[in-house]
Protein backbone atom coordinates (compact mmCIF):
# COMPACT_ATOMS: atom_id res chain seq x y z
CA UNK A 1 0.00 0.00 0.00
CA UNK A 2 1.12 3.79 -0.60
CA UNK A 3 2.00 5.79 2.28
CA UNK A 4 1.64 9.35 2.78
CA UNK A 5 4.78 10.97 3.37
CA UNK A 6 5.18 12.16 7.11
CA UNK A 7 7.06 15.81 7.19
CA UNK A 8 9.74 14.15 9.15
CA UNK A 9 10.79 11.50 6.33
CA UNK A 10 10.52 14.13 4.02
CA UNK A 11 14.66 14.98 3.13
CA UNK A 12 15.43 17.84 0.68
CA UNK A 13 18.17 19.79 0.29
CA UNK A 14 17.03 23.02 0.66
CA UNK A 15 13.43 23.59 1.37
CA UNK A 16 13.67 20.04 3.43
CA UNK A 17 16.19 20.77 5.14
CA UNK A 18 16.66 21.76 8.41
CA UNK A 19 15.23 25.50 10.23
CA UNK A 20 13.72 26.65 13.43
CA UNK A 21 11.72 29.44 13.44
CA UNK A 22 12.66 32.98 13.93
CA UNK A 23 16.42 31.76 13.43
CA UNK A 24 16.52 33.86 9.65
CA UNK A 25 14.11 36.59 10.58
CA UNK A 26 17.10 37.44 13.80
CA UNK A 27 19.84 36.85 10.93
CA UNK A 28 18.35 39.26 8.83
CA UNK A 29 18.08 41.70 11.59
CA UNK A 30 21.85 41.11 12.09
CA UNK A 31 22.86 41.56 8.63
CA UNK A 32 20.47 44.71 7.12
CA UNK A 33 18.13 44.85 4.19
CA UNK A 34 21.59 45.64 1.75
CA UNK A 35 23.35 42.28 2.50
CA UNK A 36 19.81 40.25 2.15
CA UNK A 37 19.17 41.72 -1.23
CA UNK A 38 22.88 40.59 -2.10
CA UNK A 39 22.73 37.09 -0.58
CA UNK A 40 18.86 37.13 -2.54
CA UNK A 41 20.99 38.42 -5.86
CA UNK A 42 23.91 35.98 -5.51
CA UNK A 43 21.60 33.39 -4.59
CA UNK A 44 19.78 33.37 -8.11
CA UNK A 45 16.81 32.64 -7.13
CA UNK A 46 13.58 32.47 -9.22
CA UNK A 47 10.00 32.82 -8.63
CA UNK A 48 8.23 28.84 -7.97
CA UNK A 49 5.13 30.38 -9.25
CA UNK A 50 5.35 29.53 -12.40
CA UNK A 51 6.81 32.50 -13.98
CA UNK A 52 10.28 32.74 -12.72
CA UNK A 53 11.00 35.94 -12.27
CA UNK A 54 14.08 36.88 -10.29
CA UNK A 55 13.27 37.53 -6.95
CA UNK A 56 16.02 39.94 -6.04
CA UNK A 57 15.20 42.33 -8.67
CA UNK A 58 11.33 42.33 -7.90
CA UNK A 59 12.26 42.82 -3.87
CA UNK A 60 15.01 45.79 -5.46
CA UNK A 61 11.91 47.32 -7.29
CA UNK A 62 9.56 47.46 -4.76
CA UNK A 63 12.33 48.83 -2.21
CA UNK A 64 12.91 51.59 -4.39
CA UNK A 65 9.40 52.38 -5.53
CA UNK A 66 7.67 55.59 -3.58
CA UNK A 67 4.67 54.92 -1.59
CA UNK A 68 3.54 55.66 1.88
CA UNK A 69 2.88 52.09 2.63
CA UNK A 70 3.90 48.63 1.25
CA UNK A 71 2.45 45.20 0.89
CA UNK A 72 3.52 41.57 0.46
CA UNK A 73 1.44 39.16 -0.38
CA UNK A 74 1.74 35.27 -0.44
CA UNK A 75 -0.14 34.03 -3.55
CA UNK A 76 -0.90 30.40 -1.93
CA UNK A 77 -4.11 30.28 -4.70
CA UNK A 78 -2.46 27.44 -6.13
CA UNK A 79 -4.77 26.33 -8.56
CA UNK A 80 -2.53 24.84 -11.48
CA UNK A 81 -3.84 21.30 -12.28
CA UNK A 82 -1.53 18.71 -10.85
CA UNK A 83 0.20 21.03 -8.10
CA UNK A 84 -0.38 20.71 -4.33
CA UNK A 85 3.40 21.88 -3.11
CA UNK A 86 2.02 24.73 -1.30
CA UNK A 87 -0.59 22.28 0.19
CA UNK A 88 2.16 20.94 2.04
CA UNK A 89 4.41 23.90 2.69
CA UNK A 90 1.25 25.12 4.43
CA UNK A 91 0.96 22.75 6.51
CA UNK A 92 3.58 21.50 7.47
CA UNK A 93 6.51 24.21 7.07
CA UNK A 94 4.44 27.53 7.95
CA UNK A 95 7.41 28.76 9.62
CA UNK A 96 9.36 29.07 6.63
CA UNK A 97 6.44 30.86 4.76
CA UNK A 98 6.02 33.54 7.43
CA UNK A 99 9.32 34.11 8.29
CA UNK A 100 9.92 34.49 4.59
CA UNK A 101 7.16 37.27 4.42
CA UNK A 102 8.62 38.58 7.87
CA UNK A 103 12.03 39.00 6.11
CA UNK A 104 10.50 40.45 2.94
CA UNK A 105 8.47 43.33 4.84
CA UNK A 106 11.92 43.98 6.61
CA UNK A 107 13.71 44.57 3.18
CA UNK A 108 11.66 46.27 1.29
CA UNK A 109 9.95 48.39 4.07
CA UNK A 110 6.33 47.06 4.57
CA UNK A 111 4.52 46.22 7.46
CA UNK A 112 1.24 44.44 5.96
CA UNK A 113 1.77 40.76 4.70
CA UNK A 114 -1.41 39.17 3.10
CA UNK A 115 -1.78 35.52 2.45
CA UNK A 116 -4.44 34.95 -0.60
CA UNK A 117 -5.16 31.54 0.54
CA UNK A 118 -7.48 29.70 -2.52
CA UNK A 119 -10.76 28.59 -0.86
CA UNK A 120 -10.37 24.98 -1.56
CA UNK A 121 -7.65 25.51 1.21
CA UNK A 122 -9.77 27.00 4.30
CA UNK A 123 -9.70 23.78 5.85
CA UNK A 124 -5.95 25.05 6.92
CA UNK A 125 -7.48 28.08 7.46
CA UNK A 126 -7.52 27.74 12.02
CA UNK A 127 -4.28 25.77 11.74
CA UNK A 128 -2.41 28.86 9.79
CA UNK A 129 -3.84 31.73 12.05
CA UNK A 130 -3.17 29.35 15.52
CA UNK A 131 0.67 29.77 13.71
CA UNK A 132 0.49 33.79 13.06
CA UNK A 133 -1.14 33.84 16.75
CA UNK A 134 2.25 31.62 18.23
CA UNK A 135 4.67 34.36 16.46
CA UNK A 136 2.89 37.36 17.50
CA UNK A 137 3.61 35.80 21.02
CA UNK A 138 6.86 35.34 20.18
CA UNK A 139 7.42 38.75 18.49
CA UNK A 140 8.47 37.17 15.65
CA UNK A 141 5.25 39.17 14.72
CA UNK A 142 3.69 42.75 15.78
CA UNK A 143 5.41 45.83 16.81
CA UNK A 144 9.30 46.20 17.34
CA UNK A 145 10.14 42.79 15.86
CA UNK A 146 12.35 41.09 18.33
CA UNK A 147 13.48 43.88 19.75
CA UNK A 148 14.23 45.71 16.05
CA UNK A 149 12.97 48.92 16.70
CA UNK A 150 10.39 50.38 14.28
CA UNK A 151 10.54 46.81 12.88
CA UNK A 152 6.62 46.29 12.72
CA UNK A 153 4.89 43.58 10.70
CA UNK A 154 1.73 41.90 10.82
CA UNK A 155 0.26 39.34 8.33
CA UNK A 156 -3.42 38.30 7.84
CA UNK A 157 -5.10 35.89 5.49
CA UNK A 158 -7.62 36.46 3.25
CA UNK A 159 -9.45 33.64 1.57
CA UNK A 160 -9.92 32.55 -2.86
CA UNK A 161 -13.58 31.46 -3.72
CA UNK A 162 -13.21 29.38 -6.69
CA UNK A 163 -11.18 31.03 -9.16
CA UNK A 164 -7.97 29.99 -11.18
CA UNK A 165 -7.85 32.48 -12.70
CA UNK A 166 -7.37 34.77 -8.91
CA UNK A 167 -4.11 32.95 -8.85
CA UNK A 168 -2.51 35.30 -11.78
CA UNK A 169 -0.84 38.69 -9.67
CA UNK A 170 -3.14 41.10 -11.08
CA UNK A 171 -5.82 39.59 -10.69
CA UNK A 172 -5.55 38.52 -7.00
CA UNK A 173 -4.39 41.92 -6.32
CA UNK A 174 -8.04 43.06 -7.98
CA UNK A 175 -10.16 40.31 -5.47
CA UNK A 176 -8.05 41.33 -2.53
CA UNK A 177 -9.53 44.40 -3.35
CA UNK A 178 -13.01 43.22 -3.13
CA UNK A 179 -13.55 43.08 -7.07
CA UNK A 180 -14.31 40.16 -9.46
CA UNK A 181 -10.75 38.97 -10.17
CA UNK A 182 -10.18 40.23 -13.86
CA UNK A 183 -6.16 40.55 -14.82
CA UNK A 184 -5.24 43.84 -15.41
CA UNK A 185 -3.37 45.06 -18.13
CA UNK A 186 0.54 45.80 -17.03
CA UNK A 187 2.72 47.81 -16.69
CA UNK A 188 1.86 49.06 -14.34
CA UNK A 189 3.18 45.91 -12.83
CA UNK A 190 2.46 45.28 -8.40
CA UNK A 191 5.65 46.16 -7.16
CA UNK A 192 5.01 49.93 -8.89
CA UNK A 193 1.18 49.75 -8.09
CA UNK A 194 -0.35 47.05 -6.69
CA UNK A 195 -2.49 46.47 -3.79
CA UNK A 196 -4.69 49.61 -3.32
CA UNK A 197 -2.10 51.01 -5.40
CA UNK A 198 0.44 50.69 -3.35
CA UNK A 199 4.18 49.32 -3.98
CA UNK A 200 3.70 45.16 -3.42
CA UNK A 201 5.52 42.62 -3.68
CA UNK A 202 3.57 39.30 -4.88
CA UNK A 203 5.63 36.18 -4.53
CA UNK A 204 4.52 32.11 -4.43
CA UNK A 205 4.45 30.24 -1.06
CA UNK A 206 7.56 28.33 -2.32
CA UNK A 207 9.66 31.04 -3.08
CA UNK A 208 8.67 32.78 0.14
CA UNK A 209 9.97 29.04 1.85
CA UNK A 210 13.38 29.40 0.42
CA UNK A 211 14.71 33.28 1.38
CA UNK A 212 14.73 31.84 5.08
CA UNK A 213 17.36 29.44 4.03
CA UNK A 214 19.18 31.92 1.81
CA UNK A 215 18.96 34.28 4.42
CA UNK A 216 20.87 31.94 6.60
CA UNK A 217 23.08 29.89 4.58
CA UNK A 218 24.39 32.37 1.66
CA UNK A 219 23.13 32.68 -1.59
CA UNK A 220 26.44 30.81 -2.46
CA UNK A 221 25.62 27.58 -0.64
CA UNK A 222 22.13 27.84 -2.81
CA UNK A 223 23.76 28.04 -5.96
CA UNK A 224 25.97 24.79 -5.17
CA UNK A 225 22.70 23.01 -6.64
CA UNK A 226 21.47 22.89 -9.54
CA UNK A 227 22.40 24.06 -12.99
CA UNK A 228 24.16 27.24 -13.53
CA UNK A 229 20.70 29.00 -14.96
CA UNK A 230 18.29 27.23 -12.97
CA UNK A 231 19.88 27.80 -9.02
CA UNK A 232 18.76 25.70 -6.10
CA UNK A 233 15.89 23.03 -5.70
CA UNK A 234 12.59 22.90 -6.81
CA UNK A 235 9.10 21.15 -5.46
CA UNK A 236 7.67 18.81 -7.27
CA UNK A 237 4.30 17.35 -7.33
CA UNK A 238 3.66 14.22 -8.70
CA UNK A 239 0.35 12.69 -9.73
CA UNK A 240 -0.60 10.02 -12.25
CA UNK A 241 0.40 6.75 -13.14
CA UNK A 242 3.03 5.76 -10.91
CA UNK A 243 3.61 4.30 -7.34
CA UNK A 244 4.49 7.18 -5.25
CA UNK A 245 2.62 10.39 -6.13
CA UNK A 246 3.89 13.00 -3.77
CA UNK A 247 5.82 15.94 -3.26
CA UNK A 248 9.62 15.71 -4.18
CA UNK A 249 12.57 18.35 -3.40
CA UNK A 250 15.00 17.78 -6.73
CA UNK A 251 18.03 19.76 -7.91
CA UNK A 252 16.91 21.70 -10.70
CA UNK A 253 18.90 19.92 -14.06
CA UNK A 254 16.95 16.46 -13.09
CA UNK A 255 16.05 14.68 -16.70
CA UNK A 256 12.30 12.96 -16.50
CA UNK A 257 13.76 9.81 -16.83
CA UNK A 258 15.46 10.33 -13.20
CA UNK A 259 12.51 11.43 -11.69
CA UNK A 260 9.97 8.96 -13.11
CA UNK A 261 12.62 6.55 -11.58
CA UNK A 262 12.18 7.86 -7.72
CA UNK A 263 8.49 7.92 -7.86
CA UNK A 264 8.36 4.84 -9.50
CA UNK A 265 6.41 5.10 -12.59
CA UNK A 266 6.29 2.18 -15.15
CA UNK A 267 5.11 2.20 -18.82
CA UNK A 268 5.26 6.01 -18.88
CA UNK A 269 4.03 7.44 -22.47
CA UNK A 270 3.82 10.74 -21.71
CA UNK A 271 4.57 13.67 -18.94
CA UNK A 272 2.38 16.40 -18.24
CA UNK A 273 4.92 19.30 -16.79
CA UNK A 274 3.73 22.50 -15.89
CA UNK A 275 -0.08 21.50 -15.49
CA UNK A 276 -3.06 22.23 -17.34
CA UNK A 277 -1.11 24.98 -18.96
CA UNK A 278 1.99 22.93 -19.08
CA UNK A 279 3.62 20.92 -22.22
CA UNK A 280 3.00 17.06 -22.59
CA UNK A 281 5.83 15.46 -23.70
CA UNK A 282 6.30 12.11 -24.98
CA UNK A 283 8.74 9.27 -24.25
CA UNK A 284 11.56 9.58 -26.98
CA UNK A 285 12.09 13.13 -24.86
CA UNK A 286 12.35 12.20 -21.81
CA UNK A 287 16.03 13.01 -21.35
CA UNK A 288 15.29 16.47 -21.39
CA UNK A 289 15.52 18.09 -18.18
CA UNK A 290 13.56 20.44 -15.50
CA UNK A 291 15.51 23.70 -15.76
CA UNK A 292 14.65 27.22 -17.00
CA UNK A 293 17.08 26.55 -20.05
CA UNK A 294 14.78 23.58 -20.97
CA UNK A 295 11.71 22.65 -19.53
CA UNK A 296 10.91 25.59 -16.81
CA UNK A 297 7.90 24.37 -14.31
CA UNK A 298 5.76 25.16 -11.14
CA UNK A 299 6.44 21.46 -10.62
CA UNK A 300 2.64 19.91 -11.56
CA UNK A 301 4.38 16.48 -12.69
CA UNK A 302 1.25 14.38 -14.31
CA UNK A 303 2.19 11.29 -15.38
CA UNK A 304 0.41 9.08 -18.07
CA UNK A 305 1.15 5.36 -18.88
CA UNK A 306 0.53 3.70 -21.67
CA UNK A 307 -3.34 2.69 -21.11
CA UNK A 308 -4.35 6.24 -21.32
CA UNK A 309 -6.20 8.04 -24.04
CA UNK A 310 -4.34 11.38 -24.46
CA UNK A 311 -7.09 12.99 -26.41
CA UNK A 312 -9.14 12.52 -23.42
CA UNK A 313 -6.72 14.00 -21.22
CA UNK A 314 -6.48 17.09 -23.85
CA UNK A 315 -10.14 17.11 -23.58
CA UNK A 316 -9.98 17.55 -19.09
CA UNK A 317 -7.40 20.74 -19.87
CA UNK A 318 -9.39 22.07 -22.16
CA UNK A 319 -12.68 21.41 -20.35
CA UNK A 320 -10.83 23.39 -17.16
CA UNK A 321 -10.19 26.49 -19.38
CA UNK A 322 -13.11 26.73 -20.73
CA UNK A 323 -14.28 27.12 -17.27
CA UNK A 324 -11.77 29.22 -15.80
CA UNK A 325 -11.11 31.75 -18.54
CA UNK A 326 -12.50 35.31 -17.12
CA UNK A 327 -13.84 35.73 -20.56
CA UNK A 328 -12.71 39.58 -20.38
CA UNK A 329 -10.75 39.46 -23.70
CA UNK A 330 -12.30 37.54 -27.05
CA UNK A 331 -9.10 35.38 -27.70
CA UNK A 332 -9.38 33.38 -25.16
CA UNK A 333 -12.73 33.60 -24.12
CA UNK A 334 -13.70 31.90 -27.80
CA UNK A 335 -10.39 30.53 -28.80
CA UNK A 336 -10.96 27.94 -25.59
CA UNK A 337 -14.45 27.23 -26.85
CA UNK A 338 -13.12 26.52 -30.65
CA UNK A 339 -10.76 24.59 -29.26
CA UNK A 340 -12.66 22.33 -27.28
CA UNK A 341 -15.51 22.45 -29.97
CA UNK A 342 -11.95 20.99 -32.06
CA UNK A 343 -11.43 18.14 -29.47
CA UNK A 344 -14.68 17.25 -29.07
CA UNK A 345 -15.04 16.91 -33.19
CA UNK A 346 -12.15 15.03 -33.13
CA UNK A 347 -13.01 12.29 -30.74
CA UNK A 348 -16.42 12.00 -32.99
CA UNK A 349 -14.11 11.45 -35.90
CA UNK A 350 -15.80 14.45 -37.35
CA UNK A 351 -12.83 16.69 -38.80
CA UNK A 352 -10.46 17.40 -41.83
CA UNK A 353 -6.23 17.94 -41.35
CA UNK A 354 -7.06 21.48 -42.59
CA UNK A 355 -9.41 22.38 -39.70
CA UNK A 356 -7.04 20.92 -37.38
CA UNK A 357 -4.55 23.06 -38.50
CA UNK A 358 -6.49 26.17 -38.32
CA UNK A 359 -7.35 25.44 -35.01
CA UNK A 360 -3.37 24.96 -34.02
CA UNK A 361 -3.48 28.51 -36.06
CA UNK A 362 -5.91 29.76 -33.71
CA UNK A 363 -3.69 28.45 -30.88
CA UNK A 364 -1.15 30.11 -31.95
CA UNK A 365 -2.57 33.45 -32.24
CA UNK A 366 -4.32 33.16 -28.78
CA UNK A 367 -0.57 32.76 -27.14
CA UNK A 368 0.15 36.24 -28.30
CA UNK A 369 -3.23 38.16 -28.57
CA UNK A 370 -4.45 37.11 -25.08
CA UNK A 371 -4.41 39.94 -22.32
CA UNK A 372 -2.92 37.28 -19.45
CA UNK A 373 -0.67 34.07 -18.78
CA UNK A 374 -4.01 32.16 -19.00
CA UNK A 375 -5.20 32.51 -22.40
CA UNK A 376 -1.34 32.97 -23.46
CA UNK A 377 -0.74 29.66 -22.53
CA UNK A 378 -3.93 27.06 -22.47
CA UNK A 379 -3.18 26.06 -26.16
CA UNK A 380 0.37 24.65 -25.21
CA UNK A 381 -1.74 21.05 -24.34
CA UNK A 382 -3.81 21.56 -27.48
CA UNK A 383 -0.57 22.49 -29.59
CA UNK A 384 1.74 19.68 -27.78
CA UNK A 385 -0.86 16.86 -27.10
CA UNK A 386 -2.11 17.02 -30.85
CA UNK A 387 1.72 17.24 -32.29
CA UNK A 388 3.27 14.34 -30.46
CA UNK A 389 0.63 11.92 -29.93
CA UNK A 390 -0.90 12.48 -33.46
CA UNK A 391 -0.18 8.51 -34.53
CA UNK A 392 -2.27 8.00 -31.16
CA UNK A 393 -5.13 10.37 -31.94
CA UNK A 394 -5.54 10.28 -35.74
CA UNK A 395 -4.50 6.66 -36.63
CA UNK A 396 -7.56 4.94 -35.95
CA UNK A 397 -5.67 1.55 -35.38
CA UNK A 398 -3.89 2.91 -32.58
CA UNK A 399 -6.66 4.24 -30.77
CA UNK A 400 -6.87 2.94 -27.45
CA UNK A 401 -9.86 0.34 -27.27
CA UNK A 402 -11.63 2.57 -29.78
CA UNK A 403 -12.54 4.66 -26.99
CA UNK A 404 -11.72 7.80 -28.65
CA UNK A 405 -14.92 7.46 -31.01
CA UNK A 406 -15.88 6.48 -34.70
CA UNK A 407 -12.54 5.36 -36.95
CA UNK A 408 -12.23 7.01 -39.96
CA UNK B 1 -39.12 35.29 3.35
CA UNK B 2 -40.33 36.00 7.33
CA UNK B 3 -39.90 39.12 8.61
CA UNK B 4 -37.97 37.49 11.38
CA UNK B 5 -35.60 36.06 8.59
CA UNK B 6 -34.45 39.82 7.29
CA UNK B 7 -33.87 40.57 10.31
CA UNK B 8 -31.70 37.94 11.76
CA UNK B 9 -29.77 38.28 7.98
CA UNK B 10 -29.53 41.88 8.40
CA UNK B 11 -27.84 41.49 11.83
CA UNK B 12 -25.68 38.80 10.73
CA UNK B 13 -24.17 41.37 7.84
CA UNK B 14 -23.93 44.28 10.18
CA UNK B 15 -22.10 41.92 12.75
CA UNK B 16 -19.81 40.91 9.67
CA UNK B 17 -18.99 44.70 8.48
CA UNK B 18 -18.60 45.38 11.89
CA UNK B 19 -15.61 42.78 11.57
CA UNK B 20 -14.16 43.07 8.22
CA UNK B 21 -14.82 47.01 7.76
CA UNK B 22 -17.78 48.67 5.39
CA UNK B 23 -15.10 49.74 2.67
CA UNK B 24 -15.00 48.01 -0.95
CA UNK B 25 -11.42 45.27 0.08
CA UNK B 26 -13.75 43.50 2.60
CA UNK B 27 -16.32 42.95 0.36
CA UNK B 28 -15.16 39.52 -0.11
CA UNK B 29 -14.77 38.23 2.88
CA UNK B 30 -18.06 39.64 4.06
CA UNK B 31 -19.79 37.56 1.00
CA UNK B 32 -17.74 34.66 2.22
CA UNK B 33 -19.13 34.88 5.70
CA UNK B 34 -22.56 35.71 4.59
CA UNK B 35 -22.33 31.80 2.30
CA UNK B 36 -20.90 30.28 4.91
CA UNK B 37 -23.86 30.52 7.38
CA UNK B 38 -26.72 30.74 4.73
CA UNK B 39 -24.97 28.80 2.39
CA UNK B 40 -26.06 31.67 -0.65
CA UNK B 41 -25.89 35.49 -0.83
CA UNK B 42 -29.85 36.04 -1.49
CA UNK B 43 -31.38 38.96 -2.79
CA UNK B 44 -32.12 40.37 -0.09
CA UNK B 45 -28.62 39.82 1.54
CA UNK B 46 -27.06 41.85 -1.62
CA UNK B 47 -29.29 44.72 -1.03
CA UNK B 48 -28.10 45.08 2.42
CA UNK B 49 -24.47 44.47 1.99
CA UNK B 50 -25.07 47.04 -1.20
CA UNK B 51 -26.72 49.55 1.17
CA UNK B 52 -24.47 49.52 4.09
CA UNK B 53 -21.37 49.33 2.02
CA UNK B 54 -22.50 52.44 0.06
CA UNK B 55 -22.16 50.54 -3.47
CA UNK B 56 -24.66 49.60 -5.82
CA UNK B 57 -26.53 45.81 -5.66
CA UNK B 58 -25.17 45.43 -9.14
CA UNK B 59 -21.15 45.59 -7.74
CA UNK B 60 -22.48 43.02 -5.41
CA UNK B 61 -23.93 40.76 -7.52
CA UNK B 62 -21.16 41.12 -10.24
CA UNK B 63 -18.79 39.96 -8.08
CA UNK B 64 -20.52 36.91 -6.15
CA UNK B 65 -21.47 35.89 -10.00
CA UNK B 66 -17.87 35.80 -10.94
CA UNK B 67 -16.62 33.24 -8.52
CA UNK B 68 -17.58 29.52 -8.13
CA UNK B 69 -17.81 29.53 -4.57
CA UNK B 70 -20.42 32.39 -4.29
CA UNK B 71 -23.91 31.45 -4.95
CA UNK B 72 -26.70 34.06 -5.55
CA UNK B 73 -29.44 31.11 -5.12
CA UNK B 74 -30.27 28.57 -2.69
CA UNK B 75 -28.07 25.64 -2.01
CA UNK B 76 -28.39 22.51 -0.05
CA UNK B 77 -27.23 22.85 3.78
CA UNK B 78 -23.87 21.22 2.97
CA UNK B 79 -22.31 21.68 -0.56
CA UNK B 80 -20.34 18.68 -1.90
CA UNK B 81 -17.78 19.42 -4.75
CA UNK B 82 -15.89 16.56 -6.53
CA UNK B 83 -12.82 17.15 -8.40
CA UNK B 84 -12.93 16.79 -12.56
CA UNK B 85 -9.43 17.09 -12.75
CA UNK B 86 -7.23 14.60 -14.69
CA UNK B 87 -5.44 13.25 -11.63
CA UNK B 88 -8.40 12.33 -10.43
CA UNK B 89 -10.41 11.00 -13.64
CA UNK B 90 -7.54 8.74 -13.35
CA UNK B 91 -7.81 7.74 -9.93
CA UNK B 92 -11.26 6.56 -10.47
CA UNK B 93 -13.45 10.01 -10.29
CA UNK B 94 -16.20 8.58 -12.69
CA UNK B 95 -16.98 5.39 -10.30
CA UNK B 96 -17.29 7.65 -7.47
CA UNK B 97 -19.46 9.96 -9.49
CA UNK B 98 -21.62 7.64 -10.41
CA UNK B 99 -22.35 6.00 -7.24
CA UNK B 100 -22.65 9.00 -5.62
CA UNK B 101 -25.25 9.72 -8.06
CA UNK B 102 -26.97 6.65 -7.84
CA UNK B 103 -27.05 7.57 -3.92
CA UNK B 104 -28.49 10.65 -4.20
CA UNK B 105 -30.70 10.18 -7.00
CA UNK B 106 -29.33 13.72 -8.49
CA UNK B 107 -27.31 14.48 -11.20
CA UNK B 108 -24.11 17.18 -10.78
CA UNK B 109 -25.46 20.74 -10.44
CA UNK B 110 -28.22 19.40 -8.65
CA UNK B 111 -29.61 19.21 -4.98
CA UNK B 112 -31.12 16.68 -3.37
CA UNK B 113 -35.25 17.38 -2.36
CA UNK B 114 -35.09 17.62 1.51
CA UNK B 115 -32.33 20.51 0.78
CA UNK B 116 -29.62 18.67 2.27
CA UNK B 117 -26.41 18.32 -0.61
CA UNK B 118 -25.94 20.46 -3.52
CA UNK B 119 -23.52 17.99 -5.92
CA UNK B 120 -21.01 19.95 -7.70
CA UNK B 121 -18.03 19.42 -9.67
CA UNK B 122 -15.33 21.37 -9.28
CA UNK B 123 -11.32 21.92 -10.60
CA UNK B 124 -8.22 20.46 -9.09
CA UNK B 125 -8.14 20.65 -5.21
CA UNK B 126 -4.93 20.27 -4.76
CA UNK B 127 -5.22 16.86 -3.72
CA UNK B 128 -3.91 15.06 -7.17
CA UNK B 129 -1.75 12.56 -5.27
CA UNK B 130 -4.38 11.43 -2.98
CA UNK B 131 -7.67 11.26 -5.66
CA UNK B 132 -10.11 10.89 -5.70
CA UNK B 133 -10.63 13.55 -3.57
CA UNK B 134 -13.71 15.96 -2.68
CA UNK B 135 -14.56 18.40 -0.47
CA UNK B 136 -17.67 18.90 1.77
CA UNK B 137 -18.24 22.30 2.59
CA UNK B 138 -15.00 23.06 4.16
CA UNK B 139 -13.67 20.09 4.83
CA UNK B 140 -11.26 17.48 2.33
CA UNK B 141 -11.62 14.06 1.75
CA UNK B 142 -9.10 11.65 -0.54
CA UNK B 143 -8.74 8.38 -1.71
CA UNK B 144 -12.20 8.19 -2.09
CA UNK B 145 -14.09 4.98 -3.94
CA UNK B 146 -17.19 4.23 -4.37
CA UNK B 147 -18.47 2.87 -1.17
CA UNK B 148 -16.21 5.55 1.08
CA UNK B 149 -18.05 8.43 -0.64
CA UNK B 150 -21.46 6.87 -0.27
CA UNK B 151 -20.81 6.27 3.84
CA UNK B 152 -18.97 9.62 3.86
CA UNK B 153 -22.42 11.81 2.34
CA UNK B 154 -24.70 9.35 4.22
CA UNK B 155 -23.15 10.72 7.55
CA UNK B 156 -23.51 14.55 6.46
CA UNK B 157 -26.93 16.20 8.07
C1 LIG C 1 -3.76 31.98 -14.85
C2 LIG C 1 -2.62 32.11 -13.89
C3 LIG C 1 -2.67 31.47 -12.66
C4 LIG C 1 -1.63 31.61 -11.76
N1 LIG C 1 -1.72 30.94 -10.57
C5 LIG C 1 -0.72 31.08 -9.67
C6 LIG C 1 -0.80 30.43 -8.42
O1 LIG C 1 -1.77 29.74 -8.12
N2 LIG C 1 0.23 30.60 -7.54
C7 LIG C 1 1.31 31.37 -7.85
O2 LIG C 1 2.19 31.51 -7.02
N3 LIG C 1 1.42 31.99 -9.03
C8 LIG C 1 0.43 31.87 -9.94
N4 LIG C 1 0.54 32.54 -11.13
C9 LIG C 1 1.72 33.40 -11.37
C10 LIG C 1 1.53 34.76 -10.73
O3 LIG C 1 0.91 35.63 -11.65
C11 LIG C 1 2.85 35.41 -10.30
O4 LIG C 1 3.73 35.36 -11.38
C12 LIG C 1 3.51 34.74 -9.12
O5 LIG C 1 2.64 34.69 -8.03
C13 LIG C 1 4.76 35.51 -8.74
O6 LIG C 1 5.42 34.88 -7.68
P1 LIG C 1 6.89 34.27 -7.85
O7 LIG C 1 7.71 35.30 -8.57
O8 LIG C 1 7.34 34.02 -6.48
O9 LIG C 1 6.73 33.04 -8.67
C14 LIG C 1 -0.50 32.40 -12.07
C15 LIG C 1 -0.43 33.03 -13.31
C16 LIG C 1 -1.47 32.89 -14.21
C17 LIG C 1 -1.37 33.59 -15.52
S1 LIG D 1 -6.54 35.66 -21.20
FE1 LIG D 1 -8.44 34.70 -20.47
S2 LIG D 1 -8.27 34.74 -18.25
FE2 LIG D 1 -6.74 36.19 -19.05
S3 LIG D 1 -7.78 38.16 -19.10
FE3 LIG D 1 -8.16 37.23 -21.12
S4 LIG D 1 -10.11 36.14 -20.85
FE4 LIG D 1 -9.36 36.60 -18.80
S1 LIG E 1 -6.72 16.49 -9.93
FE1 LIG E 1 -8.16 16.20 -8.34
S2 LIG E 1 -7.16 17.18 -6.70
FE2 LIG E 1 -5.84 17.68 -8.36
Amino acid sequence: METIIKKTQRTGPVIFSEYTRGKAVRKAIEIGRNDILFELKDSGLKGRGGAGFPTATKWMLSAAANGEKKYIVCNADEGEPGTFKDRVLLLEYPELIFDGMVIAGFTIGAKEGIVYLRGEYEYMLKSLEDYLEEMRKDNLLGKNILGKDGFDFDITIRLGSGAYVCGEETALIESLEGNRGEPRNRPPYPVNTGFMGYPTVVNNVETLAVVPHIVLKGGGWFKQHGTDKSTGSKLFSVSGDCARPGVYELPWGIKISELLFIVRAENTKAVQIGGASGVCIPKSQFDRAFAYEDIATGGSIMIFNESRNMLKVLKNFMEFFVEESCGQCTPCRIGNLKLLEGVNKIESGDFTFGYINTLKELGKTMQVASKCGLGQSSPNPFISILENFKEEIFNSKNRNGGSNGKAR
Amino acid sequence: MLVFEKNALSEDIEEFILKFGAERSALLPILQSVQRKHKYVSDFAQQEIARLMNIHPVEVYSVISFYSFLHSNPQGRNIVRLCQTISCDMAGKIAVADAIKRELGINFGETTKDKRITLEYTNCVGMCDQGPAMIVNERVFTKLDPEKAVKILSEIK
